[in-house]
């Protein structure tokens, strides 16, 4: 494996490269379909640039999501997409990056609210295909210089070029949180009440549904007198819902959303797991057309978990809706295809970006 | 500023491409009156014009795509219009090229309250598009000041910003799905009322890129719930710097206002003669407004105020009723049109970190006095969105070029500041010979293997965003 300490050095391997390249953060999903030298960006880690007051960070792509956490935390201040941890899912080792995180556009339950991975990046620096630094976007939160490069780079895989540094918004951590626990609702009940939810004023930042634990949890967040009057709101406006259990213990509440963010229910269980990410209203429509062993709703419906049998292609019996499914766990197909205009700008934006296609072959679908 | 000369093929046979354009379009969609094609000779950016060669006002996805296909066709540049407010010149036609303007597509399509996202013809203007919903207690995010008039399809174009975007973000944070028309016609739909996507982020570059890649039709756009209750504060300082100051420590403090605006004395000076707001009378005012819950306001606002207190404000005025709250705004909504009162001025849009706004402000004041010119500044503090503006006297000669270039080297500023050249306006023709200051070739270069990829004529709105001299190669295929 090549491991890189500066950026001028990956630049240089990637000039030199003969064959493909895998490239890999912290190797902890494993890059599906990826062949190729392994190529580890994990030697360029650390801050580079940490602004508290201006909610930014400016981060090297390897560095340790952990070590990026523990710097923020330690200004009381987060990343606000809240991205999972991939490990006991996909029963797997290794330390998750940064860039790896970016790579993959990963975000967590707070994405109904703060928005995604892609949202919160504001800069980029990568290696393209010809091992030339490319630089774009900044340290901002308002910047429309010339095209947005950082959204494109964000869940592309490593397929167009290899992340370096990147700058993201943080924002601070709220001083509390709970969730309005109701209880036994089948989900279409439950993605009204989550509709409802979130089409209140009361700033619900998680909305989720576990059908196999008879649960539909409403994540608050902010000041502790903000919370309490939300709480008391929220449940009364979901009163048709039956009667809401409010959780406030810190710990109980940071154990629900790592339960629900790392779709721990299906971590010790046999199956490939998808994520099928359609409008909330279709979430139940999809679980089912799939013939789901098990299915965890998340993003108030419109992110659907499903485990289902080893090797199964659920694509096909998702055709009727608007949306798109990509395989998390197990072997096989990645992705839903894109349309054929799309799929075609995709193929001459790789031959532009890494004409000797030596990212990631196969990363894309 | 320099165009490229325009194509004298496409020129000579401009009744021919008329001709194939009236052949898809109604009679009274196509414009080519030399005396009515001047009403788009350009947009907000008065100081450039040029007459298109015509102008075409489709009425559907499918006529665009006609239109463009003719064009792609003739080789013949197509300028998209949403409603001509760019302040940079983005809409500004070339003599070859035609104007395609989205005005007469601006129906609301659908409205999904349960699915948190309303779908609308991309010529509605910004404004109705929260009207189409705020009856029933929502709103559309994204809030340009020139929301009344501006489209949808030139926010998307332009990443359009607003006052509110600390809390809610720009429009690409706010844009679910677009229907896309490409330079040969190709229709294509991206994303829609889902979220992310499993492939490439198409749609995060093309918000933003200034109608170079493509048309937008149509779009999807993630609604809002209204919040409970907002309340404005409004506090004065003895100097700009310590009021950026009091702005970076309330980021710091964990606080997140919806809207941090920020005027220094000229401003007020300007909006007290035009609105009579009862501003204050001093150095540099901010105007923090929280939203959400009482107890939610209640909290910030204490908070607030009590960072306010460490920076020794010579005013501080909590609003108390809707009343208040109105007047409080009245001078800040209204400055754009009262500095117009004092003469022609130049708008800057220069982003800075927010912890560099006291010296960045300092800097343009010892660069105002340098040059001669007077700066008066407005603009969203709590996201770093400077809006300088420079005053001068179109009719002085002189007067102008020096004005260029303070501007030019207030940006150049904001860019050595760790900011950027602009922040919610776009680059267009005004700030295409700076980009050299923000990107090295080589990022450029990268930008444009994008536009490569999507029109690879460059058909789509020529010469903006890229320097000429670096687009030539490019643009002579």
């Amino acid at each position: 494996m090549m491991r890189p300490e500066t950026e001028a050095e990956l630049a240089g391997i990637v000039a030199g490269a003969e064959g493909p390249l895998r490239i890999e953060g912290g190797g902890t999903r494993g890059m599906v379909g990826a062949e190729g030298d392994a190529l580890s960006v994990a030697g360029l880690s650390g801050v580079v640039l940490y602004e508290p007051g201006a909610l930014t960070l400016v981060v090297r792509a390897g560095t340790p999501l952990a070590e990026v956490e523990a710097v923020l935390a330690g200004e009381g201040q987060r990343l606000a997409f809240e991205p999972m941890d991939h490990r006991r899912l996909l029963g797997r080792d290794g330390v998750p990056t940064i860039g790896g995180v970016a790579a993959a556009n990963v975000s967590g339950p707070r994405r109904v609210q703060a928005g995604a991975c892609r949202d919160a990046m504001l800069g980029v620096r990568f290696v393209d295909g010809r091992g030339r630094v490319i630089r774009n976007g900044g340290r901002v939160m308002k910047n429309v210089t010339g095209y947005d490069l950082v959204k494109l780079m964000a869940g592309s895989r490593g397929t167009l070029g290899v992340l370096t540094e990147l700058a993201v918004k943080v924002l601070p951590v709220p001083e509390a949180a709970a969730v309005l626990v109701l209880e036994g609702l089948d989900p279409q009940a439950a993605v009204a009440a989550m509709s409802a939810a979130l089409g209140s004023p009361f700033e619900v930042s998680a909305a989720a549904h576990l059908p196999e634990a008879g649960e539909t949890w409403l994540r608050l967040e902010g000041f502790a007198a903000s919370v309490a009057y939300r709480a008391g709101r929220l449940g009364a406006l979901l009163d048709r819902f039956g009667p809401a259990r409010v959780v406030e213990a810190p710990e109980e509440v940071a154990a629900m959303i790592r339960r629900l963010r790392d779709v721990e229910d299906f971590a010790d269980r046999p199956g490939d797991v998808w994520r099928i990410s359609v409008q909330p209203s279709d979430g139940p429509r999809a679980a089912e057309a799939v013939a789901a062993e098990a299915a965890i709703y998340d993003w108030g419906g419109g992110l659907v978990w499903v485990l289902v049998p080893e090797g199964h292609d659920i694509r096909p019996a998702l055709a009727g809706l608007a949306g798109h499914a990509v395989r998390v766990r197990g072997a096989g197909p990645l992705a839903s295809p894109e349309p054929a205009p799309l799929a075609a700008l995709a193929a001459r934006l790789r031959a532009e970006f890494d004409p000797r296609g030596l990212f990631n072959p196969g990363a894309m679908g | 500023m320099q165009m490229p000369a325009p194509d004298a093929r496409v020129m000579a046979k401009k009744d021919h491409v008329l001709r194939r354009l009236m052949a898809v379009l109604p009679e009274d969609a196509v414009i080519h009156d030399p005396t009515a094609t001047r009403a788009y000779e350009c947009d907000a950016l008065t100081a450039y014009r040029c007459p298109p060669l015509a102008a075409v006002l489709p009425a559907s996805t499918a006529e665009v795509a006609a239109v463009l296909k003719i064009c792609h066709e003739e080789r013949v540049p197509v300028v998209p219009r949403g409603s001509g407010t760019s302040l940079a010149g983005g809409a500004l036609p070339t003599a070859d090229s035609v104007i395609l303007g989205v005005a007469r597509l601006n129906e609301v399509l659908e409205v999904d309250y349960p699915n948190r996202f309303i779908r609308v013809q991309a010529g509605r203007t910004n404004l109705s598009v929260t009207g189409a919903v705020e009856g029933d207690g929502w709103f559309y995010a994204p809030d340009p000041s020139s929301q009344l008039a501006c489209a949808i399809a030139g926010n998307i174009g332009m990443n359009s910003g607003g006052a509110h975007c600390l809390k809610y973000g720009v429009t690409t944070n706010n844009l679910l799905g677009v229907t896309l028309v490409m330079m040969d016609g190709t229709v294509v739909e991206i994303g829609g009322a889902h979220l992310d996507a499993a492939g490439y982020d198409w749609l995060g570059v093309i918000c933003g890129s200034e109608g170079q890649l493509g048309v937008v039709t149509e779009a999807t756009l993630r609604i809002l719930p209204k919040p409970e209750g907002a309340r404005p504060v409004l506090m004065g300082f003895d100097s700009s710097e310590v009021a950026g100051a009091c702005v970076a420590d309330i980021i710091r403090a964990g606080v997140l206002p919806v809207a941090i605006e920020f005027m220094d004395r000229p401003c007020i000076a300007a909006t007290e003669a035009f609105a009579g707001a009862g501003y204050p009378d001093c150095e540099a005012l901010l105007i923090v407004e929280v939203e959400g819950c009482p107890a939610e306001i209640d909290e910030q606002l204490a908070l607030i105020k009590r960072i306010a207190e460490g920076h020794r404000p010579v005013a501080l005025r909590e609003s108390g009723s809707a009343e208040e709250s109105a007047r409080i705004w009245l001078g800040r909504k209204s400055a754009f049109g009262a500095m117009g009162q004092l003469g022609d001025y130049m708008c800057l849009d220069g982003t800075i970190p927010v912890s560099a706004l006291p010296e960045v402000l300092r800097r343009i004041g010892e660069l105002s006095a340098e040059m001669g010119l007077r700066v008066a500044n407005v603009f969203h503090a709590g996201d770093g969105n400077m809006h300088p503006l420079i005053l001068f006297d179109a009719n002085a000669p002189g007067d102008l070029e020096r004005c260029e270039a303070l501007g030019a080297e207030i940006l150049k500023l904001c860019v050595k500041a760790g900011g950027c050249l602009t922040g919610e306006h776009g680059v267009g023709v005004e700030k295409r010979d700076l980009m050299g200051v923000q990107y090295r070739p080589e990022d450029l270069d990268a930008q444009m293997r994008v536009k490569d990829v999507f029109d690879p004529d460059w058909l789509l709105n020529p010469a903006k965003v890229f320097p000429l001299e670096a687009s030539a190669g490019r643009r002579a295929g």
